[in-house]
């Protein structure tokens, strides 16, 4: 097919045709079931569990040569686990890679939802690890299936009651539980909370891939996401007391860092990009240089 | 048996690229039920299967899925392609299907006779292929679910009359029933289960 000169190359995107084939069905029967999570083949990769195989396997299935891809760890752009799979997406399918969300067509992203909201025609793949809501609370599948099944879901609001029985408000600020399409309850992969509600009628097309769980699941853009809650106790996302220190933005998800070890710390976007973008055009936090004057 | 010629030829020029292609036109079609995407391939079996139903099935179908063909689709030329280029087998029952195709004009069986997956395993559900006259100029229906900003238009031609009663109760079935892919040459349009459906009033 696609070879340098007379050596052998990794097919595109590294899986075999009838890996991604398989993916791809379940892809669009999690579609089709919004919230569902569809059991599927997973592959072993060239990684281990826990670094996005899952993810992996669902952009290399749905990657083209057309596409520009984009990855983030924590809404980073340069920490390791995104600078790992974006280099070996260059290297196995040699698609466009970009750091900028609104240029990227794909977006893995492993823990947050960018700041930037999203458009019709872009794919969001978060990177799983327990795809099951109820796990924590029910180890057995046999009955968490059961759960699903019935739609019955009284366990999760027992949990998120004695959430409120011993510290006074819900303490889960992570995987907070969600309701998808007003059927099946979803864990939303580990995102702070603060990012549930970018899921809410989102544009973009939403997929989720778990790669040692070896399962997908999905929400297709203008779908209904509700995060759990109780009428007295409803739900609340984070909010900060502070702007963030470099580029002065309010209402965009932060990252405590430790400047010395006399208490000294600041608190920065988590989005890196975003970050980036706001201080490209001009605006600078308490602690940011002006981009101007950097340059000088 | 001499495999005939025409089994031969009409599979993917280019597999790879091809059948990522066909299945980004897919996707897009399954999250945004109502609307029409092209499936540009020279995929096409030969026979009555048209080349987007050609197509879904060279991207989706494998030797682990079965496939069902309609009466006017199954015929000696066809099976040999559908064999040779993507090696799925062909069944006879219905209700073990993961991929039904109708050809053009034929009677939309009851969807109850498909796959209609269990209340645990939703997903182990036939997805329906059906060749249409026409995606427009059809029943005025007004489509509705995930995928749909708050509604959308859509009037594919040749459904049966009763075919707004026939889907609400597979949409009452959620989250089992089938899927459709409604096809017409080389473009297609999807309707997942959970879509909700009803006429458009005059």
């Amino acid at each position: 097919m696609t070879s340098a000169g007379n050596l052998a190359t990794y097919n595109f995107a590294y899986l075999d045709e009838q890996t991604k084939r398989m993916i791809r069905r379940a892809i669009l029967k999690a579609i089709a079931i919004p919230g569902y999570q569809v059991p599927f083949a997973s592959r072993e990769m060239p990684m281990p569990y826990g670094w996005g195989t899952g993810g992996v396997q669902v952009t290399a299935s749905i990657l083209g040569p057309d596409d520009t891809l984009k990855v983030i760890d924590q809404g980073a752009d340069d920490t390791t686990n995104a600078v790992s799979i974006r280099a070996f997406f260059q290297k196995v399918a040699n698609v466009k890679v970009t750091t900028k969300t609104g240029e990227a067509t794909v977006i893995q992203t492993r823990h947050r939802i960018p700041e930037e909201p999203l458009t019709e025609g872009q794919v969001l793949v978060y990177q799983v690890p327990i795809p099951e809501p109820l796990r924590f609370l029910e180890p057995r599948e046999t009955e968490t299936r059961k759960m699903h099944a019935l739609e019955e879901y009284g366990l999760m609001h027992v949990k998120l009651y004695e959430d409120i029985a011993r510290n006074g408000h819900i303490a889960t600020t992570y995987a907070y539980p969600v309701k998808v399409g007003e059927r099946y309850v979803m864990d939303p992969s580990p995102i702070p909370k603060f990012d549930n509600p970018k899921m809410h009628r989102s544009q973009a097309l939403q997929l989720f891939g778990a790669g040692r769980e070896k399962r997908i699941y999905a929400i297709p853009p203008h779908t209904e996401v509700v995060s759990l809650d109780f009428e007295d106790y409803p739900f609340e996302i984070q909010k900060f007391e502070k702007p963030c220190a470099l580029c002065g933005a309010e209402n965009v998800y932060l990252d405590e860092v430790v400047l010395d070890d006399k208490g000294g710390r600041m608190f920065v976007c988590s989005d890196t990009d975003h970050c980036e973008d706001r201080r490209n055009a001009g605006h600078v936090g308490e602690l940011g240089v002006a981009q101007t004057e950097a340059a000088e | 048996m001499a495999l005939a010629n025409a089994s031969l030829d009409g599979g993917f020029q280019d597999a790879v690229f091809e059948s990522q292609a066909v299945f980004r036109g897919l996707m897009d079609a399954m999250s945004r039920p109502g609307t029409i995407q092209t499936l540009e391939t020279p995929a096409k079996a030969p026979g009555a299967l048209s080349a987007a139903q050609s197509a879904i099935l060279l991207c989706l179908a494998d030797p682990d899925t079965s496939v069902w063909l309609s009466p006017s689709l199954y015929a000696q030329d066809a099976l040999g392609w559908i064999s040779f280029h993507s090696g799925a087998p062909v069944t006879h029952s219905m209700s073990n299907a993961n991929f039904a195709f109708l050809g053009l004009g034929e009677a939309l069986p009851d969807f109850l006779g498909f796959a209609n997956g269990t209340q645990e395993y939703p997903d182990r559900s036939t997805t329906i292929i059906i060749e249409l006259p026409a995606l427009t100029g059809g029943q005025a229906l007004v489509a509705a679910g995930p995928g749909i900003e708050n509604e959308i238009d859509m009037s594919p031609s040749g459904l049966p009359d009763n075919f707004v009663r026939r889907w609400s109760a597979n949409h009452g079935l959620f989250p089992r029933g089938v899927d459709l892919i409604f096809t017409c040459g080389s473009t297609v349009m999807c309707l997942p289960r959970s879509t909700q459906l009803k006429q458009r009033e005059v």
